[in-house]
Order: C-alpha cells, then sequence, then structure tokens
C-alpha cells in the first residue's frame, strides 16, 4: 500500500518525507518498546505505528532500517526528531487516532503484521 | 580502521550517535547490510546502556577485512550479577529509562543474539566492559 493511501486512511499527515509519499509499505509492526523494535527482522518495507515521540524512536528505527514512522495518538515530533529523521531520508507521519484504532484499519485494509 | 567515541552518562540527546555513525562508515566500506543491521542494534543496546547506567564511557571501534570489533568500557556501578542481567526480563532502569522506549529487559539479550562473539565483564563500583565482535563473512 502507498504511504498516501495509509495517511489518508487515519487522517493522518505528513511531517517529513512528502517525496516518498508514493513509496510501497507491505508490513506493519506496532509498540512502544523499542527493544522490542530492535528485535524486528523487516525487509525495508515496514512501517512502525507508535506512541513513543522521542529522539530513541528515530535512533531505534534507523539502527532497524525501518524508513516509515506512524506517530499515533497525536504525538507530535520535535524539531530535533523532524531533523534526525530528514538526515536519514524518513517518513514521519502524525495520526490523532489511537494505536488500536490505526491498526485495526490497516489490518483491515490489507496490511500485513510482521509476526 | 581505529576510531574512538565518547560517550556521557544521561545524555539522551546524543544516544545512538555513535552507533549512527558505524553504521554510516560500515555502509561505505561495503558490509552486507544483514550484518550491519545486526552489528549496530548490538552496539546501540550497549551505547544506550552506558547513557542509562553509567557516568561516562568510551567506545573504541576497530575494523579490519574480516571483522569489526567494538569494546565499550565506561565507569559506571557495574553489574553485581551478569548472568542475572543476561536473562529476558530482568532489569534495573529508572522509570525515566522506560519512558526513553527501554529498560525492558531486552538490551543483554538482543546484545547477545546480533553478536557473533559477546564478552561482558564488571566490577561493581567501577565499571562494566563490553566487546562485541562481528564477522564479515
Amino acid at each position: 500500500m502507498e504511504i498516501n493511501e495509509i495517511v489518508s486512511l487515519v487522517l493522518g499527515k505528513i511531517v517529513v518525507g512528502e517525496a516518498h509519499k508514493f513509496d510501497k509499505i507491505d508490513r506493519v509492526f506496532a509498540s512502544d518498546l523499542m527493544s522490542d523494535v530492535l528485535t524486528v527482522i523487516n525487509d525495508k518495507s515496514l512501517m512502525l505505528i507508535t506512541g513513543l515521540a522521542n529522539l530513541q524512536t528515530i535512533r531505534t528505527c534507523e539502527m532497524s532500517d525501518i524508513k516509515v514512522i506512524l506517530f499515533a495518538r497525536g504525538k507530535v515530533a520535535s524539531e530535533e526528531m523532524l531533523e534526525l529523521a530528514k538526515e536519514n531520508d524518513m517518513v514521519l507521519i502524525e495520526s490523532k487516532y489511537s494505536m488500536y484504532r490505526i491498526s485495526g484499519i490497516l489490518y483491515q485494509a490489507g496490511l500485513q503484521p510482521v509476526y | 580502521m581505529d576510531f574512538e567515541y565518547k560517550i556521557e552518562g544521561d545524555d539522551f540527546t546524543n544516544a545512538g550517535a555513535a552507533s549512527s555513525a558505524v553504521k554510516k562508515m560500515l555502509n561505505q566500506v561495503g558490509v552486507r547490510p544483514d550484518i550491519i543491521k545486526r552489528t549496530v542494534v548490538a552496539l546501540y543496546e550497549a551505547e544506550v546502556n552506558i547513557v542509562v547506567h553509567a557516568y561516562r564511557g568510551t567506545i573504541k571501534i576497530d575494523i579490519d577485512e574480516e571483522k569489526i570489533h567494538i569494546r565499550l568500557e565506561d565507569e559506571g556501578p557495574g553489574i553485581p550479577d551478569i548472568d542475572r542481567a543476561m536473562q529476558k526480563g530482568y532489569s534495573t532502569a529508572t522509570p525515566r529509562v522506560r519512558e526513553m522506549g527501554f529498560g525492558a529487559g531486552m538490551g543483554l539479550p538482543n546484545m547477545k543474539s546480533n553478536a557473533d562473539s559477546l564478552v561482558v565483564t564488571s566490577e561493581v563500583g567501577k565499571g562494566t566492559t563490553v566487546e562485541i565482535t562481528n564477522y564479515f563473512n
């Protein structure tokens, strides 16, 4: 599924990485626990849904080769986070929906879990 | 190639900066992506551990044609029982660390599963040394 389709399904907005809006996502992982994110094996078309918005969220995804992060429940990326995400050519999306609601919508729309 | 990074305890803003630099370096020298990921995940967990638990530390990186060797040395409280610390779910992390998305007792097990060789030595009241070695083939 293209990133811009995900954004419209969750009534979100892309705050960094607009140029990648036609990139495709196949699988999704949802977690607030970064150590758990670091264990995920992915093929670079994976998106993380999280309620944790701090610099370590961006760093963790950098180490894990995750290029797209969807922040749930109205969490807002700070200036430092936006900068670090730009440096790493990432896409950051913000949505007001909860993690549960986002997960439900995207699962129903056909996006697959990792495990 | 040899490199050294200084890490300050409690400096959450820069936590991961050394791991990020190592990742870029390994990309530049053309190491296989899966090996890069294993290496930087192990290193990042270890780097965050210094920020979280120690007062300060150094990370020494040594890369040759066949492997990367990483030595993380910290000045800190040390680990009284390393076997216990290696168990999944065991954690001494503070609430602040948990707010950062860590502290679930997965750090050392994560390092172990992403390193070809992991050696942890520690002296209570002095500090901890972690050595990670990953081979390129």
